[in-house]
């Protein structure tokens, strides 16, 4: 919670290096205008986004999850490591759903280096949306021993 | 009021206990059979596909995952509407038939021999399977060892993994046999129908031959009538896989047959809160409590039961025991709880010749043993013969074959208020004035065993007794006494 | 160990299906030499001995505690704490114990939804009062206790510490044996390992012939009959294999039927669930996002068919608590 009470969410961010991580330094360079609530994990390519590291982020308390890297067919720096995302990314989200994570909580596509504006936008857009659903607090299900 | 428990008795799925209140004269005012366990089934097979079911209910339990298996796949066969090849069906019957010995040869010499063979008065530390081994012989030990572990082995062999197999699948059966396989089979068969007759030879030796114990068996304390259930054929006779499910009335006379389909018309399940498990009985008696005969839905579903429900047995020397069982305890139908562990001896012979015709069948090794599904799935009822009674499977799906609801009655369940009954006429036998004998221990055992083996579980292997333990609370709560057994 | 050198041996089922100590039965002839080598002072389904005896040895009195069933209830929990205290060596036995195991779906739920499923709503329950089990209810005799139906089912090591792991649901009797061996022999790998297993996965057990997956259409396995030297994944029915550990002999597999993963994760895997869902992912031959859903759209029950072993163990545990 913020000092005016607000619900201030906190989103993780797995961003390929090649792409979106390059569109979201622009934009903070560029001082476009993003909430503070995301943290961003670079990692090489979204082909390397093991699912575990979209579960993991929920299960130590984010509340909202963000996976995006370059546009298929080609932009990938790999050739296809974009592929392997969206085979697995909707099996993600089917599996957040039977958890009970709504689907505002998970968000994944495509942000080319140069749509700097396009993530801001995501992350203002995003942040709000997650703010709605209120907190996730997956470990708080299990802090009563009784249970 | 002085309170009394009993804990923890062994298994009913699980765990159970016994609470028997005394009154100020020290009489038994109540005595409760409380199942301290739930797990839920029913609701999480929500959302799961059906055909999975099959591998989801086996860990109900995993004494009997062989009935759940096979209730589950006829559930699915109905929900999908396809009729498995006539070989399939052969094969999920010979599959059953092995397991169904194997089950009943743990039940026998594990749980209830040591009581017949040694006495139920021979020292707690002799009365259990390795007494029983001395006294009648290594040989004949290792044979029950052996003769249990060749019909597991046919499980096996058809179902990957012995315990919790995995073999019948919507429409028929994963895997066909090859002839060496069926030459096996047969081998095996032979020798398990040579150990049921044995079996059976043995109990006549020992139990019947002995006016003591044929005493016990007629007693009134282990005499209850009620309705009792089982699966017929088509000629009445008992079967475990497949048919209509016939119930009779204390009198003997068919009270109703139905179809699975039908079977929320038969039986509904009464919810008490003083235990987790649900209490069936028959809808059209209706529910009187816990109390037996003709007035009240409570019914039993046991070995017992099963040819108290049929005309008879289908194969030969199997019929022959079975007639030979009523001409000797004075006709149909029985109502001697004791005498459950001689007709779970019949139904072993019944299952090894089965086992015997099916694997000698011409059509066993016939490659064809599945159908495909083309039908919508929609709803399905599943029935079979569980060891520990009538298995009831009901699933309602959607059109893509994901279960909307579950429904199960499971075998044990069936006999939850006879066995209820049965404690607390045990307890009101041996508990009078306050005076608490270690008798009870005994007595209340022995009212389980004949009622529900799976109260003992198969693996109550080496001592051949319950854990039983009885503490004696005073009117505030303080322990007093604990009565166990040496 | 006892004076007599024996090993002092407990076993235990918390919420079971009994599977585990048929499995041990299975032992069948070498339950004979169990008996040599050690002295059984606690299993509840075999021998005789009480709660009471249990709480009335000494601490670390057992050697060695097999413990199978997973932990559903309060009755559950206050055992598994015991029998850590009483003993040197815990196991969890089965995958009950190990990771929570099919029961273990239930965490897709709640006590109250599984109580009203149950206790209301079952098609044959008659109950016009609306009468669920309490925890503490007055008989006109006097109070019956029930223990308290947790709202997840957790695994023994999620209530208390574990020493080994012996997966499988049941575990093999072959795997059962060597444990047993190798405790006798004192020659038990360090604290925290994966025993009566492999290191690698049931694909390397299995006889079915691999090649280069591609699937452009998932069946369920009532839909299709596979052929039976071929990897089932192959041929597009999803198996476990590849996210399991080894250790069965691939068993399932052997009667063409699919590995289900009752062999829990493979080493170095923290999620079966994630790791097999990575794998049916990477099969699917798709090259538009569209065609990917759709392909994927079709496996309708990802928790059940990922997870159907481990959700209890898994990094989310349950599902949502409304
Ligand atoms: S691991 Fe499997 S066999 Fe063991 S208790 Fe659990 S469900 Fe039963
Ligand atoms: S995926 Fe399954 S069928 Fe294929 S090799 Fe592995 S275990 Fe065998
Ligand atoms: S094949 Fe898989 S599901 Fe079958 S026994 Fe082995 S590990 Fe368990
Ligand atoms: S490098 Fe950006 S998705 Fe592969």
């Amino acid at each position: 919670m913020s000092g005016n009470g607000r619900f201030e969410p906190r989103i993780v961010a797995f961003l390929c290096n090649w792409c979106t991580y390059t569109a979201a330094d622009t934009a903070g360079v560029s001082r476009m205008k993003q909430p503070p609530n995301v943290d961003i994990i670079r990692v090489m390519c979204t082909g390397r986004i093991d699912p575990v590291f979209v579960l993991k982020a929920f299960a130590e308390g984010a509340d909202g999850v963000i996976v995006s890297g370059c546009h298929p067919p080609g932009d990938c720096h790999y050739n296809n490591g974009n592929y392997k995302t969206f085979r697995r990314m909707p099996l993600v989200e089917a599996l957040l759903q039977q958890y009970g994570i709504e689907e505002g909580r998970f968000h994944w596509g495509w942000i080319s280096g140069a749509e700097a504006p396009k993530w801001a936008e995501l992350t203002r857009e995003f942040t709000e949306q997650v703010r709605k659903l209120g907190p996730l607090n997956w470990k708080q299900q299990f802090a009563s021993k009784e249970d | 009021m002085q309170k009394i428990s009993i804990d923890p008795i062994t298994r009913l799925e699980g765990h159970g206990r016994i609470d028997i209140f005394l009154n100020d004269e020290g009489d038994v005012a109540n005595a409760y059979m409380v199942i301290p366990e739930l797990r839920g089934f029913e609701k999480f097979a929500e959302g799961r596909l059906v055909e999975e079911m099959n591998d989801i209910t086996p860990r109900i339990c995993g004494v009997c995952p062989e009935a759940h298996h096979m209730a589950a796949t006829k559930a699915c066969d109905a929900v999908y509407h396809v009729d498995p090849p006539p070989t399939a069906k052969k094969l999920r019957e010979l599959f059953y038939s092995a397991f169904y010995v194997a089950d009943h040869t743990v039940h026998f010499y594990i749980l209830a021999a040591p009581d017949f063979v040694l006495g139920p008065d021979a020292p707690p530390a002799q009365r259990n399977i390795l007494g029983l081994i001395h006294k009648v012989g290594v040989e004949t030990g290792t044979a029950v060892i052996q003769a249990r572990g060749k019909a597991m082995d046919i499980v096996g062999a058809l179902g990957g993994r012995k315990v919790h197999p995995t073999f019948g699948v919507p429409g028929g059966v994963a895997k066909k046999i090859t002839e060496e396989e069926r030459a096996q089979f047969e081998k095996t068969a032979r020798e398990l129908v040579d150990f049921a007759l044995f079996s059976l030879q043995l109990f006549k030796d020992v139990v019947l031959k002995n006016k003591a114990y044929v005493d016990l068996i007629l007693s009134e304390a282990f005499t209850m009538p009620t309705y009792y259930m089982g699966t017929v054929d088509a000629n009445n006779k008992v079967n475990f896989y497949d048919g209509k499910v016939r119930v009779v009335g204390p009198d003997g006379k068919e009270f109703v047959k139905y179809s699975p389909n039908e079977y929320l018309e038969v039986v509904a399940e009464r919810v008490e809160p003083w235990t987790y498990l649900k209490f069936p009985y028959l809808k059209k008696v209706g529910w009187k409590g816990l109390v037996a005969g003709k007035d009240s839905g409570v019914y039993q579903a046991t070995p017992l039961s099963r040819l108290n429900a049929a005309d008879g047995m289908a194969t030969p020397r199997a019929q022959e025991a079975y007639e030979e069982f009523y001409a000797t305890l004075g006709g149909k139908p029985v109502h001697h709880t004791l005498a459950t562990h001689w007709a779970r001896l019949i139904e072993l012979l019944y299952a090894a010749e089965r086992l015997l015709e099916l694997s000698t069948d011409p059509e066993i090794t016939n490659p064809h043993v599945r159908n495909l599904p083309t039908e919508k799935p929609t709803e399905g009822v599943g029935i079979v013969e569980a060891p520990r009674g009538t298995l009831t499977h009901h699933y309602v799906t959607d059109e893509r074959g994901v279960v909307k609801k579950a429904n199960l009655i499971v075998g044990t369940t069936n006999n939850y208020a006879p066995i209820a009954i049965a404690v607390r006429q045990a307890a009101q036998a041996v508990i009078k004035k306050g005076v608490i004998t270690e008798g009870i221990l005994n007595r209340v055992e022995m009212a389980f065993r004949s009622y529900d083996p799976c109260f003992g579980c198969a693996t109550h292997t080496l001592t051949g007794q319950m854990p039983l333990e009885v503490r004696i609370f005073d009117a505030n709560g303080v322990l007093k006494e604990v009565l166990e057994r040496e | 160990m006892g004076q007599n050198g024996k090993l002092k041996l407990g076993l235990y089922w918390a919420a079971s299906c009994g599977g585990c100590e048929i499995a041990v039965v299975e032992l069948r002839e070498k339950l004979l030499i169990v008996d040599q080598v050690a002295d059984i002072v606690f299993w509840p389904v075999a021998t005789d001995f009480k709660y009471k005896d249990v709480e009335a040895y000494p601490d670390g009195y057992m050697d060695v505690c097999f413990f199978n069933g997973a932990i559903r209830t309060s009755e559950n929990e206050h055992l598994a704490h015991l029998l850590r205290k009483k003993s040197k060596i815990l196991v969890a036995f089965g995958s009950c114990a190990y990771e929570g195991c099919i029961p273990g779906l239930a965490n897709l739920f709640d006590r109250e939804s599984i109580f009203r499923r149950v206790y209301l709503e079952s098609e044959s329950v008659d109950n016009p009062n609306k009468v669920v089990p309490q925890t503490t209810y007055q008989m006109p005799e006097g109070e019956i206790h029930i223990p308290k139906f947790y709202n997840t089912v957790k695994t023994l090591a999620q209530v208390t510490d574990v020493d080994y792991f012996l997966p499988g649901c049941p575990p093999q009797d072959p795997q059962i044996w060597a444990v047993i061996e190798a405790i006798v022999a004192g020659k038990l790998p360090p604290k925290g390992s994966v025993v009566g297993a492999n290191e690698k996965t049931v694909c390397d057990e299995c006889k079915h012939v691999r090649e280069e997956k591609k699937i452009k259409k998932f069946y369920r396995y009532h839909e299709i009959i596979p052929d039976s030297t071929k990897c089932l994944f192959d041929q597009g029915i999803i198996c476990a294999g590849p996210a399991t550990r080894g250790g069965c002999g691939a068993l399932c597999t052997k009667v063409d039927i699919p590995c289900r993963g009752c062999y829990g994760p493979p080493p170095n895997v923290c999620d079966q669930g994630a790791s097999l869902l990575a794998a049916v992912a990477s099969v699917v031959d798709a090259d538009t996002e569209e065609d990917a859903r759709r392909i994927v759209s079709e496996i309708l029950d990802p928790v059940g068919t990922f997870y159907r072993f481990s959700l209890p163990a898994s990094l989310l545990h349950r599902a949502r608590l409304s």
